[in-house]
C-alpha cells in the first residue's frame, strides 16, 4: 500500500462517485465486494467476518459472497436482496472513490434514486445469460433522466456463456439501440465476471478479444468535470447569522459560479439588490468564494433576505415563477392525487405545490407518452405544478441544485416524490388578476350578511343534506342570500366525468371549493354538503378561503346507525361489493380533528341541529341577531 | 483558479448539513462522545455558525466508564468552544452498579448508553441530534441516511427509510419523532485524520501512542485506567506497552493497538497500512450478528 506523501494528488480531485445498478441478482453487490476486495480495501477483521457469514449465509458455496460485505440489513442478508442503497469508500493511488451499491428490486427504486442523484458514474450491470431486462431499461432511464452522463456497460457473468464474443456482442448492440434516445456523453461496454474477477482490476485472459480498459482503468481516468464554476452565481440562502446588531450575514452553499467581495448579486424572488460586503469564515475573510463552498456572505445594503431566497449573480439572474413543467418520479404506496397539496422542497425552500393531472406518465421500457390520471408507486411523469408563491430556480439540466426538488406529503410527512424543473409555464404571468372595483364586501354588505362556506363532512347518510336544506331554510326565512352544494347534484353535472378513486375523489373536492370560493365572493352564504373524506382535501378548501371564512362542520354519525339508516340502499350495495371504494366500507374516512362544529345525530333531530347551527351564526356575526 | 480539495468538500457538506438541521427543527443538540470524531464534529459546527456560537448544546452521555483523560478533555472543550455542556448519567443504572466487569459489554452499552440517550432525548425534548458517525465504520450505518427518522419510540426503522436525493433533506416529523443527523456520514477515518491534522483540531492524548499498563484478554489489550475497579482474570497480568487507540469509548470495553505512532502524520501512515478496521477494538461490536443494526433499532444513536 502507499505511502502518505504518495496521496498528495488526491487532495485536489475530488472523489469518483459511481453508482451500480441494473436488475436484481446481475451481481450489482458483489461488483462492489470485488473492487473493494481487489484493491485491497477490505480490512483482516471485515474479512475474517466476511468468510464466517459466506459460510452461515453465503449462496456462493465454498467461495466469499461478497454480497454480503454490501447487504449490510438484516433484513437483506435474510431474504438475499439488496433493499437500500450502501455507501462504501475506497481509493487508489489514482483516485478516491464513493461507491454508492443500489438495489435492483423495482420496488426499491425510491433507494435507488436516492444513490444515483449525487453520482457522476453509473455501472449498469447485465447478466450476460439474461440480457437486457425491463429493470435494464427503467435504470437506465431514471439514470439519464437524472442527469449521469456516462455509463459503463458491464455486461457480467460472462463465466456462465464460457465468455462468448458473440453474446456479448449482441447485447452491446442492442443497448447502443435501446439508448440512443437517452444522450449519454459515454457508454463504455466491458465484458466480466464480477465473481471471477475477469477484467475488473486486471486484464482477463479469457477475453483476449477484448482490446478495452478494465473497470478499474475505467474508473481511475474517466473524465466528468463539470462546469458548475462557470455557471452564473447562485446561492440558496439556508440560514440568516446575526450574532448581535453589527453583524448580519448570509448562510448557504454556493449551488453555481464564483462570488468575491463587491461582486452585484441580487435576492429572488425580491429582486433588491445589493453587493457583497464579505465572505466570512471561520478562517477569515475570502477573496473569492466558488460552487460547492460553503460560506457566510455579508452585503453592504440592508435589504431583506431570508431562509429560501436566493442570492444571485445581479447581471445574470436566475428565472422566478410559481408555475413549473417538471419530470416526476413518484415513490410512494399511495397515488399521486392530482389536485391535492404537497410540500414541495428545492434549494432551501418550502412551498405548497399543486400537481395537475400527468400531461403523461413514460413507458420505460419503450419510453413512450402514455395517458395517464395519477403516477403509482415508480412511475415517471410529465406535470405541471402550481406553487402557492414565487421562487427562483433554474432548469435541472442547468443546474441540479437549483432545479431539482422533492415532494413531500403534509400529513405523513414522508417524501413521496422527487422531480426535476423542466420550465417555467409563462401561463401564470400571462393571465393578470383583474382588479375588481366591485369587492366581495360591497356584495355581502348589500346582502346584509358576511359570506361564509359551511363545510359540511360526514359519512354517506350521516344526514348532511337534511341538515344542511334544513338550516337553508331557515336562513332564506330570515332573508339570507345562500346556496347549497351538494354531492349528489354536482356528481350529476360540473363533476359527472369523475369516479370514485383517491385521485377522483380530491379532484372533486378541488373543483367543488373552487366554485364555493367564487359563491363566497359574491356573498353568499355557501352550504357545502359533501362527505368529503380526507382531511388534506378539507384542509386544502380551507386554505382557499380567508380566516373566518371556512366553517368545518362534521356531521358526526356512527358507521352502524348510517348504515343501519340507509336511506339510499348503497351501504347494502357497498357491503355485497356491488360499489367499489365506498366511504367507511373499503374506503377510509378521516374524521375532522378540529372541527368548528360537530354535531353528533344520535341525539339531535336535523331541526335541532339547523337551529344549533343559526345561533352560531349569529353568535359569530355572519348574520344579525 | 484552484479546485476545492477533497476535504474542502467534506467539510462544505457537513456545514450545508448542520445549517439545514438548524433551520428546520426546533431544539436541536450535539452528541458529544469526546473522541476524535466529536472533536471534528464539533470543529465543524463551530465554523458552520460562525461568527455566532453554534446555536445547541453539546450532550454527552456519561456511562461513567470512561478513561480519565477523556473527563479532562471533556471539560477544556466545553470551555473552549463556549458552549452549554449537559452530561446525562442513567441514574437508575448507576443506583444498581451496572457495569462492563459485572454485568458484561451487552448489559453495561444498553443501560448506560442506549438507554440514556433515550432518557436524555425525552427530558430535554430534543427532537434533532447531531452525532459524528460515519457510514465506513460498520455495514449498517453505510445504509444510513444523513437524516435519520426516529419514531416516538427512537426506534431506526432500516427498511423505510425517507428518499434522499442531492442535498435536499425532509426534516419533517410528527411531534415526539426525532431525527438522528449525521453530518460526517461521508468522511472516512483517513478523512478525519488529515482534517484533524490540516485544521490542528485538539484531541484526547490517548490517541497517540505512549507506554500504558495494559492487560491482554480476547486478543485484545485492555488499558487499566482505573485500577480500583479493574477486575483481573486468573492468568492475567499487567503490562506496560506502547499502545495507542483508534476508537475511544468505555476503557474496559475499548482496546488499544500496540503502535509507535506519536503524531498525526506518524497516525495517518499507520492507518494507510493498516489491515484491521478501526472498530476492531470495539468488544460492543462483535457480540452477535447484526449487532449494530439491532442497537440502532432500540436507540443507539
Amino acid at each position: 500500500m502507499a505511502h502518505i506523501s504518495d496521496r498528495k494528488s488526491h487532495e485536489t480531485t475530488p472523489p469518483l462517485r459511481f453508482i451500480t445498478c441494473g436488475s436484481v441478482n446481475d451481481g450489482k453487490s458483489t461488483l462492489i465486494g470485488r473492487l473493494l476486495h481487489d484493491s485491497n480495501m477490505i480490512s483482516r477483521d471485515q474479512l475474517a467476518g466476511l468468510e464466517a457469514d459466506s459460510r452461515q449465509v453465503g449462496t456462493q458455496g465454498q467461495e466469499l459472497d461478497f454480497a454480503l460485505l454490501m447487504d449490510g440489513l438484516a433484513a437483506e442478508r435474510e431474504q438475499k436482496i439488496t433493499i437500500d442503497v450502501a455507501y462504501r469508500f475506497f481509493s487508489t493511488d489514482q483516485r478516491k472513490f464513493i461507491a454508492a451499491d443500489t438495489p435492483g428490486h423495482e420496488h426499491y427504486t425510491r433507494n435507488m434514486v436516492t444513490g444515483a442523484s449525487t453520482a457522476d458514474v453509473a455501472i449498469l450491470m447485465i447478466d450476460a445469460g439474461k440480457g437486457i431486462l425491463t429493470q435494464t431499461r427503467r435504470h437506465s432511464y431514471i439514470i439519464s433522466l437524472l442527469g449521469i452522463r456516462h455509463v459503463v456497460l458491464a455486461i457480467n457473468k460472462l463465466d456462465l456463456v464460457d465468455y462468448d464474443r458473440a453474446v456479448y456482442d449482441g447485447i452491446v448492440a442492442a443497448y447502443d439501440e435501446f439508448a440512443k434516445p437517452l444522450d449519454f456523453a459515454s457508454i463504455t461496454p466491458i465484458p466480466m465476471s464480477a465473481l471471477r474477477g475477469d477484467n475488473i482490476t486486471g486484464k482477463s485472459g479469457k477475453t483476449p478479444w477484448y482490446n478495452g480498459p478494465t473497470l478499474m482503468a475505467y474508473l481511475e481516468t474517466v473524465d466528468v468535470a463539470g462546469g458548475a464554476k462557470d455557471q452564473p452565481f447562485r446561492m440558496p440562502v439556508q440560514w440568516v447569522n446575526q450574532p448581535d446588531q453589527d453583524f448580519r450575514g448570509y448562510a448557504g452553499m454556493i449551488a453555481g459560479g464564483t462570488i468575491r467581495p463587491g461582486d452585484a448579486v441580487k435576492s429572488l424572488p425580491s429582486s433588491k439588490e445589493s453587493t457583497v460586503k464579505s465572505i466570512t469564515t471561520f478562517n477569515g475573510d475570502l477573496e473569492q468564494a466558488v460552487a460547492g463552498q460553503s460560506v457566510t456572505i455579508t452585503l453592504n445594503d440592508a435589504i431583506n433576505v431570508s431562509r429560501g431566497d436566493v442570492l444571485c449573480a445581479a447581471n445574470d439572474p436566475a428565472p422566478a415563477a410559481d408555475q413549473f413543467q417538471a419530470h416526476i418520479l413518484w415513490m410512494n404506496e399511495q397515488e399521486m392525487l392530482p389536485g391535492r397539496t404537497y410540500l414541495m422542497k428545492t434549494g432551501a425552500t418550502t412551498a405548497q405545490a399543486t400537481i395537475a393531472a400527468p400531461k403523461y406518465a413514460i413507458d420505460v421500457n419503450t419510453m413512450e407518452h402514455l395517458a395517464a390520471k395519477t403516477l403509482d408507486l415508480n412511475g415517471i411523469g410529465v406535470c405541471n405544478l402550481n406553487l402557492d408563491r414565487t421562487i427562483a430556480f433554474d432548469p435541472y439540466r442547468e443546474n441540479r441544485d437549483m432545479g431539482g426538488f422533492i415532494l413531500i406529503d403534509r400529513l405523513s410527512n414522508e417524501t413521496v416524490g422527487v422531480g426535476m424543473i423542466d420550465f417555467a409555464l409563462r401561463r401564470a404571468s400571462n393571465i393578470h388578476m383583474q382588479d375588481l372595483v366591485v369587492d366581495k364586501e360591497a356584495r355581502a354588505s348589500l346582502k346584509g350578511q358576511k359570506p361564509v362556506m359551511l363545510w359540511f363532512t360526514g359519512l354517506s347518510g350521516s344526514g348532511k343534506s337534511t341538515i344542511a336544506n334544513a338550516l337553508e331554510q331557515k336562513l332564506l326565512a330570515a332573508g339570507h342570500h345562500t346556496y347549497i352544494l351538494d354531492g349528489d347534484n354536482v356528481r350529476h353535472g360540473l363533476n359527472k366525468d369523475l369516479g370514485f378513486t383517491d385521485a377522483d375523489r380530491v379532484e372533486n373536492i378541488r373543483r367543488v371549493s373552487e366554485v364555493g370560493k367564487l359563491m363566497v365572493d359574491a356573498g353568499m352564504i355557501t352550504l357545502v354538503s359533501f362527505i368529503s373524506p380526507f382531511r388534506s382535501e378539507r384542509r386544502m378548501a380551507r386554505q382557499m378561503l380567508e380566516n373566518g371564512e371556512f366553517v368545518e362542520i362534521h356531521v358526526d354519525t356512527p358507521l352502524e346507525v348510517a348504515e343501519e339508516r340507509d336511506v339510499k340502499g348503497l351501504y347494502k350495495k357497498a357491503r355485497k361489493g356491488e360499489i367499489k371504494n365506498f366511504t367507511g366500507i373499503d374506503s377510509p374516512y378521516e374524521p375532522p380533528l378540529e372541527p368548528e362544529i360537530r354535531i353528533s345525530t344520535t341525539d339531535r333531530t336535523p331541526e335541532e341541529a339547523a337551529e344549533d347551527l343559526l345561533s352560531f351564526l349569529r353568535g359569530r356575526g355572519y348574520i344579525a341577531n | 483558479m484552484t479546485d476545492l480539495t477533497h476535504l474542502q468538500r467534506l467539510e462544505a457538506e457537513a456545514i450545508h448539513i448542520f445549517r439545514e438541521a438548524v433551520a428546520e427543527t426546533e431544539n436541536p443538540v450535539m452528541l458529544y462522545s469526546i473522541g476524535k470524531d466529536s472533536a471534528v464534529l464539533l470543529h465543524v459546527a463551530r465554523k458552520a455558525f460562525y461568527p455566532s456560537p453554534p446555536p445547541f448544546p453539546l450532550m454527552h452521555i456519561d456511562t461513567t466508564w470512561k478513561f480519565k483523560a477523556m473527563y479532562d478533555f471533556r471539560a477544556r472543550m466545553a470551555a473552549e468552544s463556549g458552549m452549554e455542556l449537559i452530561v446525562h448519567t442513567n441514574e437508575d443504572g448507576l443506583a444498581q452498579d451496572i457495569g462492563p466487569f459485572t454485568h458484561g459489554s451487552g448489559v453495561h452499552t444498553d443501560t448506560m448508553k442506549t438507554v440514556a440517550l433515550k432518557q436524555a432525548l425525552n427530558k430535554y425534548k430534543f427532537d434533532a441530534a447531531f452525532a459524528g458517525a460515519r457510514r465506513d465504520e460498520e455495514k449498517s450505518r453505510a445504509k444510513e441516511r444523513i437524516f435519520s427518522f426516529r419514531t416516538a419510540a427512537h426506534r431506526w426503522e432500516p427498511q423505510n427509510q425517507r428518499p434522499e436525493p442531492w442535498k435536499l433533506y425532509n426534516a419533517r416529523k410528527a411531534p415526539g419523532e426525532s431525527i438522528r443527523v449525521f453530518p460526517l456520514s461521508n468522511w472516512t477515518e483517513l478523512d478525519i485524520w488529515q482534517y484533524i491534522y490540516r485544521e490542528d483540531i485538539p484531541i484526547v492524548p490517548l490517541y497517540y501512542a505512549a507506554k500504558r499498563p495494559v492487560v491482554e484478554r480476547d486478543d485484545t489489550l485492555i488499558m487499566i485506567d482505573d485500577p480500583d475497579r479493574m477486575v483481573l482474570h486468573k492468568g492475567e497480568t499487567v503490562e506496560e506497552k506502547m499502545v495507542r487507540f483508534r476508537s475511544l469509548g468505555c476503557w474496559p470495553l475499548t482496546g488499544a493497538v500496540e503502535s509507535e505512532a506519536a503524531t498525526i502524520p506518524d497516525i495517518i501512515q499507520e492507518i494507510l497500512l493498516t489491515t484491521t478496521s478501526e472498530r476492531q477494538g470495539r468488544m460492543i461490536d462483535h457480540d452477535v450478528a447484526g449487532s449494530m443494526e439491532k442497537k440502532k433499532q432500540e436507540g443507539y444513536f
